[in-house]
């Protein structure tokens, strides 16, 4: 009794004993975290009280998915897990698009949501969902804490997990009761993760195999997506593609992994990439796919898919590789050492042939749009801000034309640069993902190229960036519609544009009436000056570009056909 | 093909519904799903039977290896193994067939496990081609209800131990 008493006036072992929410707090904390995204409500009480005080920017949504997508993108500029912590029922189904959206480009989250009581759960208890049940599909891993005991370790695994492989949202669901529990912390926790195996360095033969594949290739092409980002290895990408004297094509999700600006940049390839990627690619002897999966809109169709190549792929998921096409030389491994390995193999092969072919291909079919054209062309838009900002903005967009467009005539230059959803295609992605991007890199230029419908779908984060002050461009490029819904109902459908056109609201007013800046752009002659304008704003700033309706998005390769099959070449050819 | 696919999972509530989350979402046909624990308390045994070609077995084994309670896969096609399927089955069995049916109960090496006024419950553990064969022997009575696992398997050892 005496020594009890004794042990309880110590302040220092007092101090170990602390309620879940303050493990959680604190672990998150020993994990360097220091930005965290969350809505609060009931059952998430508890862990919201330790925030009070917390040493942690802390980032209040309008909406969970919101929240979702801006711990992604702040995961996409910074490389560092993002934190989304939700409350049950309500606020935990709202990050279901998110968690998806950031599953489907491998961004590592960690998300935390508040459960009911755990005697009460399957109980139909108020605001109880089965959060685990719902997010399994769309979460590399998720869990719920029964025991206080699994608490921090559960936590340190699921950091783990997101950030290592092939990273992905991992989901803890946390009863209300384990977040007051109280327990007597000890040293860190060890992860115990027996089915957790990482596979991080290539097999040496296999990369042999490939550099000598690569030697002797007449006719190669990288073909990089966002693996090269996620290893950090754009350094590693640019010696081989120098050594080896390689033409470089990129997916939506490897834009930034190679300087577009480079003379071997082939820019992005597939169903609005550029002829001349396509052509390279359905021509090409071998195809070196580093950090990429053969994704539907890459290849067209599969069955005529660089139908030349032998096919050398480079993953760190196993399950990747020749899931979609057969691939004759797999490494399977982290990008970063294997591309080391690979640059200091491969020797400089004359490619002059190539390159030549490639070249007139280049000058035949480059991304163009008619110049002449007296309203404003959403490329121009965009052409225009790529000259105002030199090429070094960091570009957020939705998802639709003006996605596309962010893609054609924008060149990004280096990694985390350019953040789009890409595999999942989530509308209203950005708005929010600016917010987030602007939140891990407060000195960049966060401009985020949105269609008016995208917009739409998470304006109401506006307030958000006023309240934060975030400094993030919004260039609304408004045609009214759904852009890719009507072109597609335009080609394919006889122009019957069936629930594609919504009246839009006044967007300056809009913005203005949450504490931004808004601007409209009517008139072409004024487009480089409101550029300008709003590159210059310091508080949240959005442009609503009142741009040409019915302008499509040209190359195009329509689905089921193969990637050199395009249309729209003729179009191309004739603006130059 | 028929593939017998074995998984050592951790035995952590949610693994199941993970795995047969994963089959549905990616359309894989599952034959037969047995889980049950193992001499390790901390783990449960899958075996899967998949019917598909090599590289849909081959995406079932990735994609189940990539789930984090799953701690290892093997595919045990082509490789000698013991797999074995248990049924319960109830004949139609008026006392005139009954000799018939006992005769053949012998034949199949499997076991009367309840005596009703008009019937038998049987119970056969096999291979699977031997359950089949044993339906279809029992046809002719008439079968009343019958219930059945899915296969558990386990390889042989190269040499006796």
């Amino acid at each position: 009794m005496k020594n009890k008493s004794s042990q309880a006036a110590s302040p220092a072992a007092k101090s170990l004993v602390k309620p879940g929410a303050q493990v959680i707090v604190d672990t998150l904390i020993d994990l360097g975290v220091d930005t965290v995204f969350g809505y609060t409500g009931g059952v998430v009480l508890p862990l919201f009280d330790k925030f009070y005080e917390a040493p942690i920017n802390f980032i209040v949504p309008r909406h969970e998915q919101g929240g979702c997508h801006m711990a992604d993108a702040y995961a996409r500029a910074s490389g560092k897990v993002g934190i989304m912590i939700a409350t049950s029922g309500p606020g935990a189904c709202n990050l279901v698009t998110g968690l998806a959206t950031a599953m489907m480009d491998s961004i590592p989250m960690v998300a935390l949501t508040g459960q009911v009581r755990t005697d009460l759960i399957g109980n139909d208890a108020f605001q109880e969902a089965d959060t685990t049940g719902i997010t399994r599909p769309v979460t590399k891993h998720n869990c719920i804490v029964k025991d206080i005991k699994d608490l921090e370790r559960t936590i340190r695994e699921a950091f783990h997990i997101a950030s290592t492989g092939r990273p992905g949202p991992v989901l803890v669901d946390l009863p209300v009761d384990i977040e007051v529990a109280l327990i007597d912390m000890g040293s860190p926790a060890k992860l115990e993760l027996p089915g957790y195996k990482l596979r991080t360095k290539g097999h040496a033969r296999q990369i042999e195999m490939a550099a000598r594949a690569i030697d002797q290739a007449k006719r190669p092409v990288l073909y990089v997506g966002g693996g090269v980002i996620i290893s950090n290895a754009a350094q590693e990408l640019a010696s081989l593609a120098k050594n080896g004297n390689l033409p470089v094509t990129l997916t939506l999700m490897g834009l930034g992994s190679f300087d577009q600006t480079q003379d071997n940049s082939l820019d992005m390839l597939g169903m609005h990439g550029s002829a001349y990627a396509n052509y390279a690619v359905q021509e090409s002897d071998l195809l070196i796919s580093i950090g990429a999966r053969f994704d539907d809109r890459v290849t067209g169709n599969l069955s005529t898919f660089a139908p030349k190549a032998k096919i050398i792929h480079i993953d760190i998921d196993p399950a990747s590789i020749s899931k979609n096409v057969h691939v004759d030389i797999p490494v399977v491994g982290d990008a970063k050492g294997i591309l080391k390995s690979l640059a200091k193999l491969v020797t400089h092969q004359d490619r002059s042939e190539w390159f030549a072919q490639i070249a007139q291909w280049k000058e035949k079919y480059p991304f163009a749009y008619n110049q002449k054209e007296e309203g404003i062309l959403p490329q121009y838009v965009i052409d225009e801000l790529y000259r105002k900002t030199k090429g070094q903005a960091t570009v957020v967009t939705g998802v639709g034309q003006h996605q596309m467009w962010a893609t054609q005539f924008y060149k990004y230059s280096r990694p985390r640069q350019f953040i789009s959803s890409g595999g999942l295609g989530t509308m209203g992605f950005g708005l929010p993902a600016a917010i987030g991007a602007q939140i891990a890199k407060p000195e960049a230029v966060v401009v985020d190229i949105d269609g008016d419908h995208s917009f739409n779908m998470t304006l109401m984060e506006l307030p958000t960036a006023v309240e934060h002050q975030l400094p993030i461009k919004v260039m609304i490029l408004n045609n009214g519609y759904m852009g890719m819904v009507r072109q597609w109902q335009e080609l394919f459908y006889g122009k019957r544009y069936s629930k594609s056109y919504l009246k839009n609201p006044d967007y300056a007013k809009v913005a203005e009436a949450m504490g931004a800046v808004g601007m409209t752009v009517q008139s072409k002659a004024d487009v480089p000056q409101a550029i300008e304008t709003m590159l210059a704003q310091t508080n949240p700033c959005v442009v609503d570009f009142r741009v040409v309706a019915e302008e499509n998005v040209w190359p195009m390769v329509p689905t089921g056909k193969s990637l050199n099959e395009m249309d729209g070449l003729e179009l191309l050819e004739r603006l130059i | 093909m028929k593939h017998i696919i074995n998984a050592l999972v951790e035995n952590k509530p949610g693994v199941l519904a993970h795995v047969a989350g994963m089959f549905a979402a990616r359309s894989f046909n599952i034959d037969s799903l047995v889980v049950g624990c193992t001499e390790d308390p901390k783990l449960s045994r899958m075996t899967i039977v998949v019917v598909g070609d090599d590289r849909v077995v081959e995406q079932v084994r990735k994609q189940l290896a990539k789930i984090i309670p799953v701690v290892k896969v093997q595919d045990y096609v082509g490789k000698p193994v013991v797999a074995r399927n248990l049924m319960l089955i109830s004949v139609a069995a008026p006392p005139e067939k009954r000799p018939e049916i006992l005769a053949l109960i012998e034949m199949f090496r499997a076991r009367v496990v309840d005596i009703g006024k008009k019937s038998l419950m049987i119970e056969v553990s096999g291979p699977e081609s031997k359950i089949e064969g044993f339906i279809d022997v029992c046809r002719p009575y008439g079968i009343k209800s019958l219930a059945r696992t899915g296969t558990i398997a386990m390889p042989r050892r190269s040499k006796a131990e």
